[in-house]
């Protein structure tokens, strides 16, 4: 259908946020680039000259920098598993008949409305405070000893903070997709005698395949950069220290910009990856 | 929420919207970036008398403490000119003073009386003789403790207690059946938190973060001495999760009643004895602990201060702006107001010889606890830096917030001593490496 | 998909996600009680939910504190304005992607979501650095413009994902009928898109909102939001739960409401074209 004329209209609608988009990455990845081969330190006189490699190699070598590689997977994975498995479950229970079906939506979406800075504050103090927090609370109730969530266990409470903001989103996602589902279908199944666990297993998680797709794509890249979170709750103490922080660190904490440059050509090429993983996953989703 | 408050937020809603132009319309505007801290907000309350003395309108940029620094530091080192007054502590001043960021202090008023500075403020605010900040406040560390308690265990706090005594102590008061803990102490992870305890502890206990040559001093004995110490004490009569615990999470339990024990800033002193505090009448203060024998005790020195970043277009009425709240006339209206155990305290000489405040009970340890912290001198052996709880060099803070969350992680169980000295060991000495000290 | 199922389902339906919905709302819930309470009584042990004095005091200290209604007008301005700016630039875009495709379309799409993973710390000093050279620093403007662009991706993907699912023959036919391109965008185009785009602007409104790394770190006071009217808030010394809660309350009311007065129109949208 696309005449020649449409095309060069099409292109010209497309120029303004490609050249945008482009220049969005561009400057500020040729900035970092540029920084990552200089030794920049703000609080000692700023750029002192070019250094070569020895950022890179600094950053690569230094004993935070696997960890932190592996807790920003951790993460990532951790808060995918729990947000598809629990939103699946979710959509399909909001999807059955009940009464007050609108409000029981409103109150399990609110969550995305809040800022992580106050949800992480508000996790942090009120709930898994050791002593004064409800959890210290009802653990004290029932005669155990209150938890220190963010110290004993603070990989799994960041966790569960992030999955606590990200569960709506995936749920309302996955909702949209199960309200889609052919009734009849079911109905048919249900007919034949297929146990529950079967039409679960043969016909609604075939058909949420693609709303899985698309919520693991989009929740992946808000995750990759998920900051506000440690920085109010633990500080990257405990083990978890992701790559954004650890670059926030060697930047603004130890103001060494070319040190925490090189960190961020590290994660440039950790996301890609990350992407191109997910891109082929998607990409076949999204072309049927 | 009272009616005033609905007309204000009415007037504002109708200012903002007209825009700058009624900001302008008054002449000078100044901004101030600060910290959220009960002082500074008070201090909020009174800026329009100071409007009105002078004409000078103030926009406040008010922060919590992690966000405050790293906005104010992007801003000066980049020379963004966000803020005509920042305020800053005795760990950024001697370095930026250095880098020439700062606008010198060297040009106050007669009547602002810059003698009246308590030398140890003074000093730590300066660098080469000139100051480059003005205190708003100033602390030390001391021991507070519950003199009910200790009346009841048969002890008695001596005013100059050692590490040895305060772990007596500790055992007697702590009483689990009742949810009292013998001691608390920060144990949270940063170098303005943990890390400044945990420094100051190793002081009194002979350690040093470097020595003489900038080598990294975690492989030392005291250092295993102090940490060792610090665990077991915390461990045995601690309250559960001292991991993440700092100033502010030690203050409520105290104030609950939770804590036999608390060694932190002498600021706390006014909170512990305040309204909100349910043990306001059975607390006693005495100085920082030490080792026995070790001369040093664990005393810091640190002072909320304001200074001016060079470049700012209104270097003149920022300098009016820290004359009066660093001022004596400062201290006066907020002891007419408030009362005197609200003033801010450690900045000024006068206050401590003012009667009626010395008869606040804090006030003499304060001071002493001030004077015995010395920044040219903090530890037993010879060190190449200034600094008590912190070594005033740039990479400093990032260091040592990395090495107080491997304390942190051994307090919380999840690494030995042994092992969090080790790696602490490791980070100063690849950060001084990278920094070119070797 | 309505079923018929008995009243006895329903009544377990109904109480189940009424427990599931509360419990995931718990948290907001609490935070809100607790903005009506002393310091004193946020941290009482045990906890109190209902039984106490219902006080208006942390609001007002907040009140008088802030200045509530700038941080708001800000937010509004900066989430708004960016949303807006950003439609203006990814409709026509996603558009011509959904129409008139070509063979490199799905590689630019891919390519403009990828931008969003650069990692926004690392490149604070750069960007900094620029806003001061531009004069941006502590605008609105500035702050209108980065929110455009870090979301700006996401626009265009959940554009194209609607534009995607609006039959070809209807705009065949309209071109039959010699409608123009203009014409056919504003007329046929965007009516069957309107859903979309709503759904569209209400998650970059949110998103933009949110956003706490940029606009607290290039901001002072005139472009200041509500996330830098948190961080005055956040862990003072003395108690401060209380406090906290009536400030966090009033950052994330307005956003409360518009979303709750809207979730039809975002749930019908979100669905970024896992439908088909």
């Amino acid at each position: 259908m696309a005449t020649k004329a449409s095309r060069s209209a099409a292109r010209l609608m497309m120029a303004p946020a490609v050249v945008l988009l482009l220049g969005w990455m561009l400057v500020p990845l040729i900035m970092t680039l540029w920084f990552s081969f200089r030794t920049y330190l703000p609080l000692r006189g700023g750029d002192q000259g070019w250094t070569g490699f020895d950022n890179y190699v600094r950053f690569v070598t230094s004993s935070a920098f696997w960890p932190a590689v592996q807790t920003t997977l951790i993460i990532v994975v951790g808060v995918l598993i729990i947000t598809v498995v629990l939103g699946v479950l979710l959509a399909m229970l909001l999807d059955q008949p009940m009464w007050g079906q609108g409000v029981v939506r409103i109150l399990v979406i609110a969550p995305f409305f809040v800022m992580p800075t106050v949800s992480a504050l508000v996790w942090k103090n009120m709930f898994m405070d050791p002593v004064n927090g409800l959890f210290a609370h009802l653990w004290r109730f029932f005669g155990a000893e209150p938890v220190s969530w963010l110290s004993d266990a603070a990989m799994p409470s960041i966790i569960m903070i992030v999955s606590w903001q990200w569960l709506p989103f995936a749920t309302l996602i996955l909702l949209t997709a199960i309200q889609s589902l052919d009734s009849e279908q079911l109905e048919a199944a249900e007919m034949d005698g297929a146990p529950k666990l079967k039409q679960f297993y043969y016909i609604i998680l075939p058909h949420l395949g693609r709303a899985i797709t698309i919520v693991i794509l989009i929740q992946t890249i808000f995750l990759l950069a998920i900051f506000a979170e440690i920085f109010v709750t633990t500080g990257g103490a405990f083990g978890t220290r992701t790559l954004s922080y650890l670059i926030f660190q060697r930047v603004l904490e130890s103001q060494n910009v070319g040190l925490g440059s090189a960190g961020g050509v590290y994660a440039i090429i950790l996301a890609n990856i990350v992407a191109i993983f997910l891109m082929r996953i998607v990409g076949k989703n999204l072309d049927n | 929420m009272s009616l005033k408050s609905i007309l204000r937020a009415a007037t504002a809603l109708s200012l903002t919207t007209a825009g700058s132009a009624f900001a302008e319309g008054h002449g000078a505007t100044i901004t101030i970036a600060t910290v959220n801290n009960g002082d500074m907000i008070r201090m909020q309350g009174y800026t329009d008398q100071f409007t009105e003395q002078t004409g000078i309108a103030v926009e406040w940029v008010t922060l919590e403490e992690n966000v405050l620094r790293q906005r104010v530091t992007t801003d000066i080192t980049t020379n963004g000119g966000q803020f005509d007054i920042m305020t800053i502590g005795m760990y950024e001043t001697p370095i930026w003073g250095a880098n020439d960021w700062l606008v010198p202090l060297d040009d106050l008023s007669a009547e602002y009386d810059v003698d009246d500075i308590l030398p140890a403020m003074r000093n730590g605010l300066s660098h080469d003789g000139t100051l480059y900040a003005a205190p708003f406040y100033g602390e030390s560390s001391m021991v507070m403790y519950r003199t009910d308690l200790m009346d009841a265990a048969g002890l008695e706090m001596p005013t100059d207690p050692t590490w040895q005594f305060i772990r007596e102590a500790a055992a007697a008061m702590d009483d689990p059946a009742n949810d009292i803990n013998g001691i608390c102490l920060r144990g949270k992870a940063g170098w303005g938190e943990g890390g400044a305890f945990i420094t100051v502890t190793g002081n009194s206990f002979g350690a040093r973060w470097f020595d003489e040559d900038w080598n990294a001093q975690f492989d030392q004995p005291e250092w295993a001495e102090a940490l060792n110490f610090y665990v077991n004490l915390m461990n045995d009569y601690g309250p559960e999760g001292y991991a993440t615990n700092g100033f502010n999470e030690n203050l409520s339990l105290f104030n609950q009643g939770k804590c036999g024990m608390w060694i932190d800033a002498t600021v706390a002193a006014s909170f512990v004895t305040g309204d909100d505090s349910t043990v306001a009448d059975s607390v006693g203060f005495a100085l920082a602990p030490n080792n026995e024998g070790v001369e040093k005790r664990a005393n810091w020195l640190w002072a909320w201060a304001l200074a001016i970043p060079a470049g700012t277009q209104q270097e003149a009425e920022a300098k009016q702006f820290i004359e009066w709240a660093t001022s004596k006339d400062y201290i006066a209206l907020v002891a007419a107001n408030e009362g005197w155990a609200n003033v801010p305290p450690g900045a000024r000489t006068s206050l401590y010889e003012t009667p009626e405040y010395q008869e606040v009970p804090f006030a003499q340890m304060t001071l002493d606890s001030i004077n015995a912290a010395d920044p040219n001198n903090p530890t037993v052996d010879p060190v190449p830096y200034v600094g008590i709880q912190f070594v005033a060099i740039p990479e400093f803070a990032g260091m040592a917030t990395e090495v107080s969350q491997e304390f942190s992680a051994a307090y919380a169980g999840q690494q030995t001593v042994e092992e969090a000295l080790e790696k602490a060991q490791a980070i100063a000495t690849e950060v001084m490496e990278a920094a070119g000290y070797q | 998909m309505a079923r018929a199922v008995t009243p006895r389902r329903k009544l377990i339906n109904t109480g189940f996600a009424w427990a599931i919905g509360l419990l995931i709302f718990f948290p907001i819930l609490w935070t809100i009680l607790t903005s009506f309470k002393t310091e004193a009584q946020a941290i009482a042990s045990p906890p109190i939910f209902l039984n106490f004095d219902w006080t208006l005091e942390n609001y007002g200290v907040v009140m008088e504190r802030s200045n509530y209604a700038r941080f708001l007008w800000n937010s509004i301005i900066i989430a708004g304005g960016s949303t807006i700016l950003g439609l203006i630039i990814a409709v026509p875009a996603a558009w011509s992607m959904a129409f008139v495709p070509s063979r490199r379309t799905k590689d630019i799409l891919l390519w403009m979501l990828s931008t969003k993973m650069l990692p926004a710390v690392g490149v604070l000093y750069p960007i900094y650095l620029l806003f001061i050279q531009m004069g941006l620093l502590d605008s609105r403007a500035g702050l209108v413009i980065v929110m455009m662009l870090i979301n700006l991706p996401i626009i265009i993907w959940m554009l194209y994902t609607y534009f995607r699912e609006i039959p070809v023959e209807i705009l065949e036919a309209a071109r039959m009928d010699g409608a123009t391109l203009r014409e056919e965008v504003l007329y046929i185009l965007t009516p069957m898109a309107i859903p979309g785009i709503a759904s569209t602007m209400l998650l970059n409104f949110i998103l933009a909102w949110n956003e706490a790394f940029w606009t607290l770190n290039l901001t002072a006071v005139d472009a200041a939001p509500l996330t830098a009217f948190i961080a005055s808030y956040s862990s003072p010394e003395g108690l401060f739960f209380a406090k906290l809660s009536a400030a966090s309350t009033m950052a994330i009311a307005p956003i409360l409401i518009l979303g709750w007065f809207s979730q039809k129109q975002l749930v019908r949208g979100l669905t970024f074209g896992a439908v088909k």
